[in-house]
């Protein structure tokens, strides 16, 4: 896939990201599902199947859930720049996407949640911030399953992608009734999906 | 909580913290969240149980991603803002450097039939994993404090809202989350007001020994 992105275009993906930093109250996968509307649905940078890869691959590999934000912005980096084998310029790009979107995502909340914390921190008996902390909780909680909703519903088939559901309802059952490493999850999917039977 | 606090260690350094925080993102595989409690409190005792639940709520409840905020909470605390950045450093570079060293090895071959399966596979199962660790968290729903099928009313709205309409998230979280906000907030005086009527009555001469805490 190669797109064209103009500065203007770049200056919207860096803003795009620093929005959703301040929005991403319950951790930056809570803001995936306006990351697909915006990535995917509506600009066309990513597909469908590279926006599940990174967050798929974010999560098994070591190191906080946030890095699927770099490595979207380095997919869309690499398809400005007519992808990997295009060689310096297009790797150029891709870190500069990864620069941009791992800026965007963590400079906002990061400024914010320094200067509020200790002012946090000392009035945390307040009644206000009390009701902020558990008022958000349900919201945050439905936002995540969300999250999970709207990766498992990536290809709208239902006939054709019956398997994929049943991994995602199995990985669900497992995770919530057993204390297995998730990493061991992933790559049964991983080996389940490369034999080709899903 | 506890009267007795136990001896806590702390960071020597900046470097000490970057250093930690490298490790411990490293072994994070599917984030970071549950090695941090284990290695902070248990291994390394830079903190309670019980400062470790509070940071923890704090910093899930500003935007951004937890981990990092918690890193920043914690480099913070002992070092200002220069430990702040060092641990949210020690957090990030070592595990980007991976994800994209990860992202280039498997580009290489993401056209293969194989390769494009076991995307599908990671991603189905990652799917199931982010839900699970909402439903997980939705164990919480019944201590919240504006009732548990209040609580489940608004977990459901805001998943109908962004899940299956997909609203933009700004709905959910402004449209939504100030009115619940406003409701914890009035069930929560309402309690408080119940607490000092009944502790008022129980002991008068108590009241006077509530001065500045710790």
């Amino acid at each position: 896939m190669t797109i064209s992105l103009s500065p203007q275009d770049w200056l919207d993906f860096f803003v795009h990201f620093a929005s959703l930093s301040l929005l991403g109250i319950g951790g930056a996968i809570t803001t995936a599902p306006d990351m697909h509307r915006y990535l995917v649905d509506e600009k066309n940078w990513l597909t469908d199947a590279t926006f599940s890869s990174s967050i798929a691959l974010a999560q098994s590999a070591p190191g906080p859930n946030v890095l699927f934000v770099a490595l979207m912005g380095w997919h869309i980096g690499l398809n400005a720049g007519g992808g990997f084998g295009a060689g310096a310029s297009a790797w150029g790009l891709g870190l500069m996407g990864v620069t941009l979107s791992m800026l965007g995502i963590l400079l906002p909340s990061s400024v914010l949640t320094y200067k509020a914390t200790r002012w946090a921190y000392q009035n945390r008996n307040l009644l206000s911030v009390r009701a902020f902390k558990s008022g958000m909780a349900p919201i945050v909680i439905g936002l995540l399953v969300s999250a999970g909703w709207i990766l498992s519903v990536a290809q709208n088939d239902y006939a054709k992608n019956w398997k994929l559901w049943l991994v995602t309802v199995i990985a669900t059952l497992v995770v919530t009734r057993t204390s297995i490493h998730l990493l061991w999850l992933i790559a049964a999917g991983g080996l389940v999906g490369a034999t080709g039977i899903l | 909580m506890s009267s007795l606090t136990p001896e806590l260690n702390r960071p020597k350094s900046k470097t000490e913290l970057f250093v930690v925080f490298t490790l411990l993102a490293l072994q994070g595989f599917g984030g970071v969240l549950a090695i941090v409690q284990h290695e902070f409190v248990d291994r390394r005792k830079w903190m309670t149980k019980a400062q470790f639940v509070e940071d923890w709520s704090v910093a899930q409840v500003m935007p951004g991603p937890n981990v990092a905020n918690l890193c920043l909470m914690i480099g913070g605390k002992y070092f200002g803002l220069p430990g702040a950045m060092a641990a949210l450093a020690g957090l990030l570079l070592a595990p980007l450097m991976i994800v994209l060293a990860l992202a280039i090895l498997f580009g290489g071959i993401a056209d293969s039939p194989s390769a494009q399966g076991a995307l599908k596979g990671m991603g189905a199962v990652s799917a199931g994993l982010i839900m699970a660790t909402g439903l997980k968290l939705s164990t919480t729903l019944p201590q919240n404090p504006m009732g548990m099928k209040t609580a489940i009313l608004f977990a459901v709205l805001s998943f109908i809202c962004v899940g299956i309409f997909r609203f933009p998230l700004i709905w959910a979280l402004l449209g939504l989350g100030v009115v619940s906000c406003f409701i914890t907030y009035h069930a929560l005086k309402q309690l408080q007001t119940k607490l000092d009527a009944m502790s008022n009555q129980s002991s008068k001469s108590e009241s006077n020994s509530k001065g500045p805490g710790t």
